[in-house]
C-alpha cells in the first residue's frame, strides 16, 4: 500500500512537471506518466492484498482480487494510448505545418532564415528574425506555439528554451 | 420497450461515424447521413420528454447482466431536456458547417458525430466511470476539431486546449478511482447520499466535482474556455459552445443532486458562482473580437447555473434547468451571427466592423433579440430565467447574490450593446482591414482550407448564404417563444427539480 501511495506521488510529481514545461513531446510524456500513477491509484482502491485470480470455482472468494478496478484500468490505457498517440501527430503535424508556413514567408528562400548562413548578408538574417519576433509577439499564444516549433529565427540566439530543437 | 433505445443515442452516431469514414466522397450523401442521425436523436429525446414528464425514469441495463454488474442507462426530464438541446445544437452546427463549407474537410462530420455520442452518453449514463469515458469520447473528437479545422491560431489553442482537458480528464480518472476505493462502487444510484454519511467519500467526490469544474470553466479554472474556443472555425465554436461545458454542468447538478443529497457544498459553490459571473462578465470587456467577447460571457453564464445548484430549492432549480435550455440556444444563436458576420466580412474584429444592420437586417434582429436575451430583458427567453432565478435567490434570502446576479446582468447588456453600436449600428468603416492585422500571419493556402483558415482577412462577399442566416435565425426563435410562451418548459424544469430534490425515483431507478 505504502510503495503504491509512493508510486503514485513520484508518477503524479514527474508527469506535472513535464506536463509544464514547453514542448508537446514533453507534455506527452508527462501525460503517459499522469496516466500511469492514476492506473496505480485505481488498482489500489480495489485493494491490495488480494491477489488471486477472479474466477469463481478456484479457491476461496475472500482471496480473489477485485476485478472492476483492472477492467477500469484496462480503459485507462487504452485511453491514455490513444491520446498519446494524438498528442504526438499534434505535435507532428505542428511542426509541418510550421515548416510549411516557414518556408512560404521567406519567399522560399532555403528555409528559415537561421539556416542559410552562408546565403544572405547578416542584417536581412537578423532583420527576417526581428520582424518574425514581432510576429510572434502579437499574440502571446503564437509565441509559444512558433517557440516548439523550433522556429529558426528565434532558436538561434534568443531562445530561452534552446533544448527544445530535439523534441518537436 | 422505449427503454431498450437508450443505447441508441450513443451506438448509432458512433456507428454512422465510422460508416461516413467509409462512404464515397459525396457530400449530399455524408450531409444527409449526419443530419438523420441528429434528427434521430432529437426524435428519441422527444419521446424521452413525454414519457418522462410525470417524473418517471426511463432506464436500461446494458446486456441484461443482473443489476450491480451491468452498466445502466437511465433518463429522467433533465436528461431528456439536454438531449433534446444537444441535438438541436448538433443540427444547428451541422447546416452552419454545410452553410460555411467547414464539412469540405473529409473528417468534420465523423468527428461531429462521435462527440454527439460522447455527449450523449454522458447525459444518459448513470455510473461514474461510464460518465469518465463518454467525456473522454467526446473530448478526443473535439481536440481534433480544434487542431484539424481550425483557424491559423489554432496550434496554440489546441495545445492549451488539449493539455487542459487532457489534465482535468486524469483527475476525474483519479476522482472516481479515490470514490471506488472508498465505496466500493460507482453506480451513482448505489452511491446516492454516500456523501453525507462518510467524510472520505465527500471528498472523492470532491475531487470528481472539482475535475467537473474544470471542464464546465468554473472561476478559477476558466482560462482555457476564452483563449481557446475563438481560436477555431464558427461552426466548431457553436458546437463546442453548447455541448462541452453544458456536460460538466450537467454531471456537476447530477452528482450534487445524487450524491450530496444537495447538502455540504452550499457556500462553496454560491462563492464560485458570484465569482465566475463576475469575473466572466468582466473579462469580456477587454476582448477585441465579437467571438472573444460571446466566450467570456460563457463563463459568465455557468454563474448563473450554479447559483441555481448552490440555492437546491425547487424554485431554484427549476429557475436553472429551464436556464440552461434557454441559454444554451440563445448562446448558439449570438456564436451564429458572429459566425455569418466572420464568414461574410472575413473578420470578426469590431474595429473593422460597422454599418452591419443596414446590409444585413435579418442578421441584425436575430443578433439583437438573441443578445437581449442574453443579457435578461424582457419579454424573452432570458428575462424568465434569470427573473425566475432572482426570485429563488430573494427566497432564500440570498440577496448579495441577488445584487450580483442583475449587476452582473446589466454589465452583460452593456457588452451586448457594444457589439452593436460597433458592428451593426454606425457607418461602415472607410478604411479596409489591412492584412496582417490581429496578429495572424500569412495564411496556409496549401492546406487547402484557405477561406475561414484565413478570417481576419477581408473578403468580398457581402452577402451571407441563406443556409447560414436561416441557421442564426432558427437558434433566434426560440428566445422569442420560450419568452412568450415559457410554460411548457417551466412546467418541464419543474418535474426535472423536482427530481433534483428528490432523487429517490432516479437512485431506485438505477440500481434496480
Amino acid at each position: 500500500m505504502v510503495t503504491a501511495a509512493l508510486a503514485v506521488g513520484v508518477l503524479t510529481a514527474g508527469g506535472v512537471f513535464l506536463v509544464l514545461r514547453p514542448g508537446l513531446v514533453r507534455i506527452t510524456f508527462g501525460f503517459v506518466l499522469l496516466g500511469h500513477a492514476v492506473n496505480i491509484l485505481l488498482l489500489t482502491a480495489g485493494g491490495t492484498e488480494r491477489r488471486n485470480p477472479p474466477l469463481l470455482g478456484h479457491g476461496d472468494t475472500a482471496d480473489m482480487a477485485d476485478p472492476l478496478p483492472q477492467a477500469f484500468v484496462l480503459t485507462a490505457i487504452v485511453i491514455t494510448f490513444g491520446i498519446t498517440v494524438l498528442l504526438l501527430g499534434m505535435a507532428r503535424a505542428h511542426a509541418d505545418w510550421a515548416d510549411a508556413t516557414r518556408t512560404d514567408r521567406t519567399d522560399g528562400g532555403g528555409g528559415s532564415g537561421g539556416r542559410s548562413r552562408g546565403g544572405r548578408s547578416r542584417g536581412a538574417r537578423s532583420r527576417g528574425a526581428r520582424s518574425r519576433e514581432a510576429r510572434s509577439r502579437d499574440t502571446g499564444s503564437r509565441d509559444s506555439g512558433s517557440r516548439d516549433s523550433g522556429d529558426g529565427g528565434t532558436r538561434d540566439s534568443s531562445s530561452p528554451h534552446p533544448r527544445e530543437e530535439g523534441d518537436s | 420497450m422505449i427503454s431498450t433505445a437508450l443505447t441508441l443515442p450513443v451506438a448509432v452516431p458512433l456507428l454512422a461515424a465510422g460508416l461516413l469514414v467509409l462512404l464515397p466522397d459525396s457530400t449530399g450523401l455524408r450531409r444527409g447521413t449526419a443530419g438523420a442521425v441528429s434528427l434521430g436523436v432529437l426524435a428519441l429525446g422527444i419521446v424521452l420528454l413525454v414519457e418522462t414528464a410525470d417524473g418517471s425514469v426511463v432506464r436500461q441495463t446494458v446486456g441484461g447482466w443482473p443489476a450491480g454488474i451491468s452498466i445502466v442507462l437511465a433518463a429522467d426530464m433533465l436528461s431528456a431536456l439536454m438531449l433534446c438541446v444537444g441535438a438541436v445544437l448538433v443540427l444547428a452546427s451541422l447546416a452552419f458547417a454545410a452553410g460555411a463549407r467547414d464539412d469540405r474537410e473529409p473528417l468534420f462530420l465523423p468527428l461531429v458525430l462521435m462527440l454527439s455520442a460522447g455527449v450523449n452518453g454522458a447525459f444518459l449514463t448513470a455510473d461514474l466511470f461510464n460518465l469518465f469515458v463518454f467525456v473522454e469520447v467526446m473530448l478526443v473528437p473535439s481536440y481534433a476539431l480544434l487542431t484539424v479545422v481550425g483557424g491559423p491560431d489554432r496550434w496554440a489553442a489546441g495545445r492549451v486546449y488539449v493539455t487542459f482537458s487532457l489534465l482535468a480528464s486524469t483527475v476525474l480518472l483519479g476522482g472516481v478511482g479515490l470514490l471506488y476505493g472508498v465505496t466500493g462502487t460507482v453506480n451513482l444510484g448505489e452511491l446516492a447520499g454516500v456523501a453525507t454519511r462518510d467524510t472520505a467519500a465527500a471528498l472523492a467526490a470532491g475531487v470528481v466535482l472539482l475535475a467537473l469544474a474544470a471542464k464546465a470553466a468554473v472561476v478559477p479554472l476558466h482560462g482555457w474556455l476564452p483563449r481557446c474556443y475563438p481560436a477555431t472555425r464558427p461552426s466548431v465554436t457553436l458546437l463546442f459552445s453548447g455541448l462541452l461545458t453544458k456536460v460538466g454542468v450537467y454531471a456537476i447538478i447530477r452528482i450534487y443532486s445524487v450524491v450530496f443529497e444537495g447538502t455540504g457544498l452550499g457556500p462553496v459553490i454560491m462563492t464560485a458562482a458570484l465569482v465566475t459571473m463576475v469575473v466572466g462578465v468582466l473579462g469580456a470587456v477587454g476582448q477585441p473580437d465579437m467571438r472573444g467577447i460571446l466566450c467570456f460571457h460563457m463563463v459568465s453564464q455557468i454563474g448563473y447555473l450554479l447559483l441555481a445548484l448552490a440555492l437546491f430549492t425547487e424554485r431554484g432549480l427549476a429557475a436553472g434547468v429551464f436556464f440552461l435550455v434557454q441559454y444554451v440556444l440563445v448562446k448558439a444563436a449570438l456564436l451564429a451571427c458572429a459566425g455569418v458576420v466572420e464568414h461574410t466580412h472575413g473578420t470578426d474584429r469590431l474595429q473593422h466592423l460597422g454599418g452591419l444592420a443596414r446590409g444585413a437586417p435579418v442578421l441584425a434582429v436575430s443578433f439583437l433579440v438573441a443578445a437581449f436575451s442574453l443579457a435578461g430583458m424582457p419579454p424573452l427567453s432570458g428575462f424568465t430565467a434569470k427573473f425566475a432565478l432572482l426570485l429563488a435567490a430573494a427566497e432564500e434570502a440570498a440577496y448579495l447574490a441577488v445584487a450580483v446576479a442583475a449587476l452582473v446582468s446589466l454589465l452583460t447588456l452593456t457588452s451586448m450593446v457594444k457589439i452593436w453600436t460597433a458592428a451593426f449600428w454606425g457607418a461602415p468603416p472607410t478604411e479596409a482591414p489591412r492584412e496582417n492585422v490581429g496578429g495572424s500571419p500569412t495564411s496556409s493556402p496549401h492546406l487547402g482550407d484557405a477561406p475561414p483558415d484565413a478570417p481576419r482577412r477581408t473578403t468580398a462577399r457581402t452577402r451571407a448564404r441563406p443556409v447560414l442566416l436561416a441557421a442564426t435565425v432558427a437558434l433566434a426563435v426560440p428566445s422569442v417563444v420560450l419568452g412568450l410562451f415559457a410554460e411548457p418548459l417551466l412546467a418541464a424544469a419543474n418535474t426535472a427539480a423536482n427530481g433534483l430534490l428528490d432523487p429517490s425515483t432516479y437512485v431506485e431507478a438505477v440500481t434496480r
